[in-house]
């Protein structure tokens, strides 16, 4: 597996060199998952991506370089320390590092005898694919370029890449798996998918980062696929709006980071008041506040448990990678019509932005539940009491009755109440749907070894750094490993957590967080409390090393 | 043959002598008079007590959050157009809470009824200062007299560029009948505010404080002219106009939608899985 890192200032195009050195190495047929560091800005500043691949897919982000692509001399300041002794660092002429390590390529004087010193980059790119074993052909360039430059951009910067390709030899061993098939795409894109895949028809949404990447992902398709894309004034407007298409009978979704979601709470209370089905979407960035606006974190995980006055049955589902984003997403949508609940997808900065090889979906093998026809006979009544708790829905313009909405406490045909007994009844009825809900729940995965030493515990977007990690401890002579990882959080499946936790010596919680909000959640719920904590809250998200070496650390502790 | 459908419920909580009664009783005169079949008809509504209109009248109902009732009955047209999607809320709901939704919607010129009972200040909290409370008015809040520059829906909606912009009165209701019906077949976002006597928290702007003032417009009016409407909509004293101050054709949010131009409807509608596969193969 290699690992290699694109890093200049913002607008030096660090994003189109790594969709573009990605392609190519899918087309090689090597796995690929890239992460991207970015700064809040549009101009400046030090942005980088991380792109690792190899014959088998990474599952997630490492910080020690086989390769650096330095478009400024800020980059190779920075990322030197991390080059493998064996790596190489591209730079231009003007570097005066003298480190055995760097070539310096002309890669600006190249570009411009081709006509456009904005193809400099390309150069490098090139240079790297040489250097890393990955063949070029004009055939296969022109095609890729393609995808993320203007047309009349693409010959030069084939030539630009064919020429860099041409001025290096081969250093490194070259790779080849079977993903060439495979797509490529991002957390948010998987999202995305997955919400069509289920049926979305209504997507509102205010621009907030990690999560506005989702908004215009939606908006791109939505001509096509044929469902509707509103950039609401604001994310009470967003939520309220997802509130009425649903309502009306469109499946709706909204989506927005912690702040957004703050403002979006008495809204969810609304969902679960009315027992309105809706997917909310909350991408995590470090709080509070504004926080770190590009960075990672897991710390809405109480918040959004919790969020809303009253009590309301929820579900919350934390996306654990791509492929799981697609599917849990699509089963979000399922969940919420089925129960009539509001349904929470937690994601974050780096689940959203990283870019992963996977399988194509199937995305006709998603059960669409229908409404419910309205049951046994005498006039409709949108809040019928059943022993599931779950009425049955009907949508406004049907002749067969009229559909009631009302966020006071309401009788059976949705009218206002005020008596203790109706209250009481309807409180019931809510809050029995949890039950049967129990039921839906999907348990953690569960990784490495069947009877651990040690468990390791998390939830999210951990599970790739959780996968790597189990992989790197077990193949050390320590402690046997073993882990499980929440997608499914609320409410918390217990059945596995019991077996395992009982069975290892040790219980280690690892979150991207300063809490261990996960940890908490369990043993508010189950009792088990951890014996230790590998947490991180610095908006970097944990790397399967950086993981196993904390472990070890507490191992026996 | 609607008229047996829409009707008022056994109990409302308004008090004797309220405003809302004559909008209630306007607005079913206008449902009636237009022949809606009550199952085609969504109203909506946030907090307050004119937000409980859609609790007494027998059709589809919202009863949301507080200045809440405009995104989803935005919503709500934008995914079934085949709905008719009428809003009954107060001023504080419309104008204070839900300012920025009244404002960004007259922009977004979805097809929708918006009927403002305007009495000029908070009753469900009792009493308190609204966006329209006059300069000076006492509450128990507003010990010495409302300090803020009384907000005028009118004239801010005719600059937002609202194409239909009408005032009533409830206790002129089958004037106010009329201009709900234009308001409820006009193509586009209508506000129509509603001057509503308060009986037990607004002693300023009573019945006979209204029914003095307001004044009918009549044909010479020219309701195509922007700058008449902006000078009637500015009257705030002695007289104060009540009808249609303007009313202008323009595409509403559905029609200049690419993919609800045509008449779509997407409540209970599916996705096409082979669209949806297609686009994901395009990312091999």
């Amino acid at each position: 597996m290699y690992n290699l890192l694109i890093g200049g200032a913002a607008g030096q195009g660090v994003d189109t060199i790594t969709h573009v050195l990605e392609r190519f190495i899918k087309h090689a047929g090597c796995g690929v998952f890239t992460t991207r560091d970015l700064m809040s800005r549009i101009r400046g500043g030090h942005n980088f991506a991380l792109l690792r691949f190899g014959q088998t897919a990474p599952s997630g982000h490492d910080d020690r370089l086989d390769g650096l692509i330095a478009l400024n001399e800020e980059t190779l300041a920075l990322h030197l320390p991390s080059l493998d002794p064996q790596g190489f660092a591209l730079t231009g002429l003007d570097s005066d590092s003298q480190d055995p390590r760097v070539i310096k390529l002309d890669s600006l004087g190249i570009a411009k005898s081709l006509g456009n010193q904005r193809a400099a980059g390309s150069v490098a790119l090139g240079a790297a694919l040489k250097l890393l074993g990955i063949p070029f052909t004009r055939e296969a360039a022109g095609p890729i370029f393609a995808r993320y430059l203007k047309e009349d951009l693409v010959p030069v910067n084939v030539q630009a890449a064919q020429a860099g390709h041409e001025s290096v030899s081969q250093l490194k061993k070259p790779l080849q798996g079977p993903y060439d098939g495979h797509l490529l795409l991002s957390g948010a894109q998987a999202l995305c998918f997955g919400a069509m895949a289920a049926g979305l028809q209504f997507y509102a949404a205010y621009p907030m980062s990690p999560s506005t990447s989702i908004l215009e992902h939606l908006a791109q398709h939505a001509g096509e696929v044929g469902y509707l894309v509103e950039q609401a004034e604001d994310e009470i407007a967003a939520i309220n709006m997802a509130l009425g298409a649903s309502y009306a009978g469109a499946r709706a979704m909204t989506g927005t980071s912690g702040g957004g979601f703050s403002l979006m709470v008495e809204g969810l209370g609304l969902a679960g008041m009315g027992e309105i089905p809706l997917v909310v979407v909350n991408a995590m960035r470090p709080g509070p506040a504004t926080g770190l606006p590009t960075r990672t974190e897991q710390s809405d995980l109480r918040f959004v448990i919790s969020a809303a006055q009253g009590e309301f049955p929820r579900m919350v589902i934390a996306l654990r990678n791509h492929e799981d984003a697609f599917h849990q997403t699509a089963r979000a949508f399922e969940m919420a019509e089925k129960y009539q609940i509001p349904v929470i997808l937690l994601t974050d900065q780096y689940l959203q932005e990283a870019t992963a090889t996977i399988p194509l979906p199937n995305p006709y093998h998603i059960r669409q539940p229908q409404p419910l026809p309205p049951e046994g006979k005498g006039e409709y009544a949108r809040y019928r009491y059943t022993k599931s708790g779950i009425s049955p829905r009907i949508l406004p313009g049907d002749p067969r009755g009229f559909s009631a909405v009302d966020s006071d406490e309401h009788d059976e045909q949705g009218r206002i109440i005020e008596d203790a007994d109706t209250r009481v009844k309807m409180m019931d009825k809510r809050m029995g749907k949890l039950a049967l809900l129990k039921k839906d729940l999907q348990e953690p995965e569960h990784l490495g070894e069947k009877e651990p030493d040690i468990l390791l515990i998390g939830w999210g977007s951990m599970d790739g750094p959780l996968r790597e990690a189990v992989d790197l401890l077990n193949a050390g002579e320590g402690p046997r490993v073993g882990a499980l990882v929440f997608g499914d959080v609320w409410p918390l499946p217990e059945r596995r957590l019991r077996k395992y936790a009982q069975q290892a010596k040790q219980r280690i919680n690892v979150e991207q967080n300063y809490t261990g909000q996960l940890a908490q959640l369990i043993r508010e719920q189950t009792g088990i409390a951890m014996d230790a904590s590998v947490l991180k809250y610095d908006g970097r998200q944990l790397t399967g090393a950086q993981i196993a070496d904390r472990v070890t650390k507490e191992a026996g502790k | 043959m609607t008229q047996q459908h829409i009707y008022q419920t056994h109990e409302t909580a308004w008090c004797p002598g309220c405003g809302n009664f004559g909008i209630l009783e306007a607005l079913k005169m206008a449902l009636e008079g237009l022949n809606l079949d009550p199952h085609d008809v969504v109203i909506l509504g946030g907090i307050g007590q004119a937000p409980k209109t859609p609790q007494y009248i027998e059709c589809n109902s919202f009863c949301g959050l507080h200045g809440r009732a405009v995104p989803p009955a935005v919503a709500v047209k934008m995914v079934n157009l085949n709905l008719k999607v009428i809003i009954n809320s107060g001023d504080g709901d419309s104008y204070g809470e839900g300012g920025n939704h009244f404002l960004h919607n007259i922009r977004r010129n979805v097809d929708i009824a918006h009927f403002v009972h305007d009495n000029q200040l908070y009753a469900l909290t009792k009493g308190q200062a609204s966006p329209t409370t006059m300069e000076g008015m006492v509450t128990p809040v507003q010990v010495e007299g409302s300090m803020s520059i009384p907000f005028n829906p009118l004239l801010v909606a005719l600059g937002t560029g609202a194409g239909f912009v009408a005032r009533g009165f409830s206790g002129r209701p089958e004037h106010l009948a009329g201009l709900m019906k234009r308001a409820i077949s006009y193509r586009g976002y209508a506000l129509v505010d509603i001057f509503q006597n308060c009986v037990t928290f607004n002693k300023l702007n009573t019945y006979a404080w209204y029914n003095s003032r307001v004044y009918e417009l009549d044909d010479s009016h020219d309701t195509s002219d922007l700058a008449a409407a902006m000078a009637l909509a500015s009257q705030f004293g002695e007289q104060i106009p009540i009808g249609v101050l303007y009313e202008k054709p323009q595409p509403d949010y559905n029609s200049r939608h690419a993919q609800l131009s045509s008449g779509q409807v997407l409540a209970g509608r599916d996705n096409d899985p082979e669209v949806v596969a297609r686009l994901m193969r395009q990312l091999v």
